[in-house]
C-alpha cells in the first residue's frame, strides 16, 4: 500500500531532528507560560524552577505536574495564556466526571489542531476525492469540529452531520457516497447494526474506512465494525485539555496511535511517585502542549494507563506510538479490592457473542461490595425457556469471573434499555458512599 | 400441526404486560391464552393470539424482543383427570415437557392444553394414538 502523508517532513521526521523542533518549542512555550500564566508562574516558583532551567527536552521533568484539579481550580480563566481578545473559540468537556473543562483556542490553536486530525484523515486514506461523513457530536464537544476541521484541511467534501439521527446519517451515507466515517466506536457499532437491520451487506456500503474514537473500545469491537460496514476501522485519541481528537492517530499499520509530538510531547510516568518510566513501561501518560498558544498544558496528567513505543513502523512515520489506553486511572473500580475495568467486562461480552451494551452497578450492602452487570438480551440468544435464560446468565458471570476474579451478578435486560451510542454511554453506576 | 405461540421478554416493571396487551388490542387481536414464567430479574411472556404474525409485527416495531415458538395444543374434555391422562401418553413415551399452560373455551365443554415439548411431531403422534384431538392454528382462530 502506497503511503500518503499530510505533513511528510514531520510524520516521518529523524529522531535527532524531532528533538531538535521540540527543545526548541518547549524553551519558548515554557517562557510563554511562565509570563502570562499566574497559576502556573505560582506551581513553577512553588517547585522552584525557572524558565530558564529549561533548556531543552531532557529538562522537562523538573517543571511539575497539572492535573484536573487545578483545572477545575483555575476555572474558567485561570489558565489562559493570551488575552482573551486572541482567542476565537472554545470547547468544553462533558463533564461526565462532573469536572466541566473549558479549553480556549486562537486562530493558530485552530489550524494546528485541524492538521491533527488530517493527518489522522490521510493516514486512513483520505484523499480530497473521499465524502466524509463527521457524525460525532458538533458543538462544545471537540469531536465533530476537530474532524470536521481536519476534512476540510484534507479537501475532502465533508457532510457535517453531527451525532444521531442514525435514518438521516444513513440516507446521506448511501446517497452521497460517503467514503470516510468519523464517530464514535459504539455509534459506528450501531449504525452498522441499524444497516445490517435495513438488510445492507458490506458490500453495499460506499464507506472505505471509519476514525473512530472519544471512548474506550476493544480489538473484537474493531473487527466487528470493520466486518458489517465493510471497511478498515482506525483509532483517534485525543482530549479536550490538550486541544481535541487527532493527539494521536492510527496507520495502516493499526498496531497503536502515532502521537503528533511536533505539537504534544507524551510521558509515561508512574502514577504514584510521578517519576518519568523508559520506553516501553506501562504508567499513566502525561502531555505537554508544545506550541499551542491559548491554553497550554505542561505536563497535563491525563488519567489513561498507556504504553509508548519508538518501534519502527511500516507506514514509515517516526513519530511515537502510544498503545489504546487500558484504561484510566479514574474509572478502573476497585470491587472487593480487586482492579475491574470496564473495557474488561466488554472483552468478556464480545467474546461470548452479545453485543457490548452493558451497565456496571455497584452499591455497598453491609460493608460488602455488590457487583451487578446488567447486559442487553440479543435475538440471536433468546429462547421462551427460563431455565435457559437463567443459564446464560450464569455463564456470562462464570466468564466474568474468569477475567476479573470476582463473581458478578448478571441480569439480561431487555435490548435497547440501556442508554447508548448517540452520547456517551453510562457504563458504570457508582453507588457506595465511602466518605 | 404445531400452533404458534408469541414469547415475549419482558422486564419486570410495573405495567409492561398492560402495555403489551394494550398494543395487541388496539389492533384487534384476541389473546385466547396467556402464560408467565418470571424470574426476579425478568419474565417470558407466553401467548396464544388469533393473529400471530400481525400481533408480532406490532411488537417488533415497539421495539420488544420477541419470538414465535411453536407449541403443541391438545383438546381435552372437560372433566376430572383428563389432563393427567394426556401427560400420562407424553411420560409413557418418554417425551420431555419444557412448560405447560391451560385455557376454556368460551362455549364448548372442553379445556385446552398448551404444551412445549423437544419433539413436537413426536408428542402430536403420541397424544393422537392415545385418542386426544390435537389443536390446530385454524381451531385457535374459530375459537
Amino acid at each position: 500500500m502506497t503511503q500518503n502523508y499530510y505533513q511528510k517532513e514531520i510524520e516521518t521526521m529523524s529522531a535527532e531532528d524531532m528533538k531538535k523542533l521540540q527543545s526548541e518549542k518547549l524553551v519558548k512555550q515554557v517562557k510563554h507560560v511562565y509570563e502570562n500564566v499566574p497559576y502556573y508562574r505560582n506551581l513553577m516558583d512553588e517547585k522552584g524552577v525557572k524558565p530558564e532551567d529549561i533548556k531543552g527536552i531532557d529538562d522537562l521533568h523538573k517543571l511539575p505536574f497539572i492535573t484536573k484539579a487545578d483545572l477545575r481550580d483555575a476555572y474558567p480563566y485561570g489558565l489562559l495564556a493570551k488575552p482573551l481578545e486572541d482567542c476565537v473559540r472554545i470547547q468544553s468537556t462533558s463533564g461526565t466526571t462532573g469536572r466541566r473543562v473549558v479549553a480556549f483556542y486562537t486562530q493558530k490553536d485552530i489550524d494546528l489542531w485541524e492538521e491533527c486530525c488530517a493527518r489522522a484523515i490521510v493516514a486512513a486514506g483520505g484523499t480530497k476525492k473521499d465524502v466524509c461523513q463527521v457524525a460525532y457530536g458538533y458543538g462544545l464537544f471537540t469531536g465533530g469540529p476537530g474532524l470536521n476541521g481536519g476534512s476540510h484541511k484534507v479537501g475532502c467534501l465533508t457532510l457535517p452531520m453531527s451525532s444521531g439521527n442514525t435514518e438521516r446519517q444513513i440516507q446521506f451515507m448511501m446517497d452521497l457516497n460517503a467514503t470516510i466515517l468519523c464517530c464514535t466506536p459504539s455509534y459506528a457499532a450501531y449504525i452498522g447494526e441499524t444497516l445490517k437491520e435495513q438488510g445492507y451487506k458490506p458490500e453495499d456500503i460506499p464507506l472505505k474506512a471509519g476514525i473512530f474514537g472519544a471512548e474506550p473500545w476493544t480489538e473484537e469491537m474493531r473487527r466487528g465494525i470493520e466486518e458489517v460496514l465493510g471497511i478498515k476501522a482506525y483509532d483517534i485519541y485525543g482530549l479536550t485539555e490538550t486541544t481535541g481528537p487527532g493527539v494521536s492517530f492510527e496507520c495502516s499499520e493499526q498496531t497503536g496511535m502515532h502521537i503528533n509530538e511536533d505539537h504534544f510531547y507524551a510521558e509515561i510516568i508512574d502514577p504514584d511517585t510521578g517519576e518519568v518510566l523508559p520506553e516501553g513501561s506501562k504508567g499513566e501518560l502525561v502531555f505537554t502542549s508544545l506550541d499551542k498558544e491559548a491554553f497550554p498544558l505542561l505536563r497535563y496528567r491525563t488519567r489513561d494507563i498507556c504504553v509508548l513505543s519508538r518501534k519502527k513502523c511500516s507506514c514509515g512515520r517516526t513519530l511515537v506510538k502510544m498503545a489504546k489506553p487500558m484504561g484510566r486511572t479514574d474509572d478502573m473500580l476497585i470491587i472487593r479490592g480487586v482492579n475491574v475495568f470496564p473495557s474488561q467486562i466488554e472483552t468478556v461480552l464480545l467474546n461470548e457473542g452479545y453485543q457490548p451494551n452493558y451497565q456496571i452497578v455497584v452499591d455497598r450492602v453491609k460493608n460488602t461490595d455488590t457487583f451487578e452487570v446488567n447486559v442487553e438480551m440479543t435475538p440471536e440468544k433468546f429462547t421462551d425457556k427460563v431455565a435457559e435464560i437463567i443459564s446464560m446468565e450464569k455463564s456470562l458471570a462464570n466468564a466474568m469471573k474468569a477475567m476479573l476474579g470476582i463473581n458478578p451478578a448478571v441480569h439480561l435486560v431487555a435490548p435497547k434499555t440501556i442508554a447508548r451510542s448517540e452520547g456517551k454511554a453510562v457504563r458504570v453506576i457508582d453507588k457506595r458512599k465511602l466518605i | 400441526m404445531a400452533i404458534k405461540q408469541l414469547t415475549v421478554f419482558v422486564e419486570n416493571r410495573q405495567g409492561t404486560i398492560a402495555t403489551i396487551t394494550d398494543l395487541i388490542s388496539a389492533h384487534n387481536i384476541n389473546i385466547r391464552a396467556l402464560s408467565i414464567a418470571e424470574t426476579e430479574d425478568f419474565g417470558i411472556l407466553r401467548l396464544i393470539v388469533n393473529d400471530e404474525n400481525t400481533a408480532e409485527k406490532i411488537l417488533a416495531e415497539h421495539g420488544y424482543l420477541i419470538k414465535i415458538t411453536d407449541v403443541v395444543g391438545v383438546k381435552i374434555s372437560d372433566e376430572p383427570g383428563k389432563l393427567s391422562e394426556a401427560l400420562k401418553v407424553l411420560d409413557e413415551n418418554k417425551i420431555n415437557m419444557e412448560y405447560l399452560y391451560a385455557f376454556m373455551a368460551r362455549t364448548e365443554k372442553h379445556a385446552y392444553v398448551v404444551i412445549r415439548v423437544e419433539d413436537n411431531g413426536a408428542a402430536e403422534s403420541a397424544l393422537l394414538n392415545a385418542g386426544f384431538k390435537i389443536v390446530t392454528e385454524a381451531d385457535i382462530c374459530k375459537l
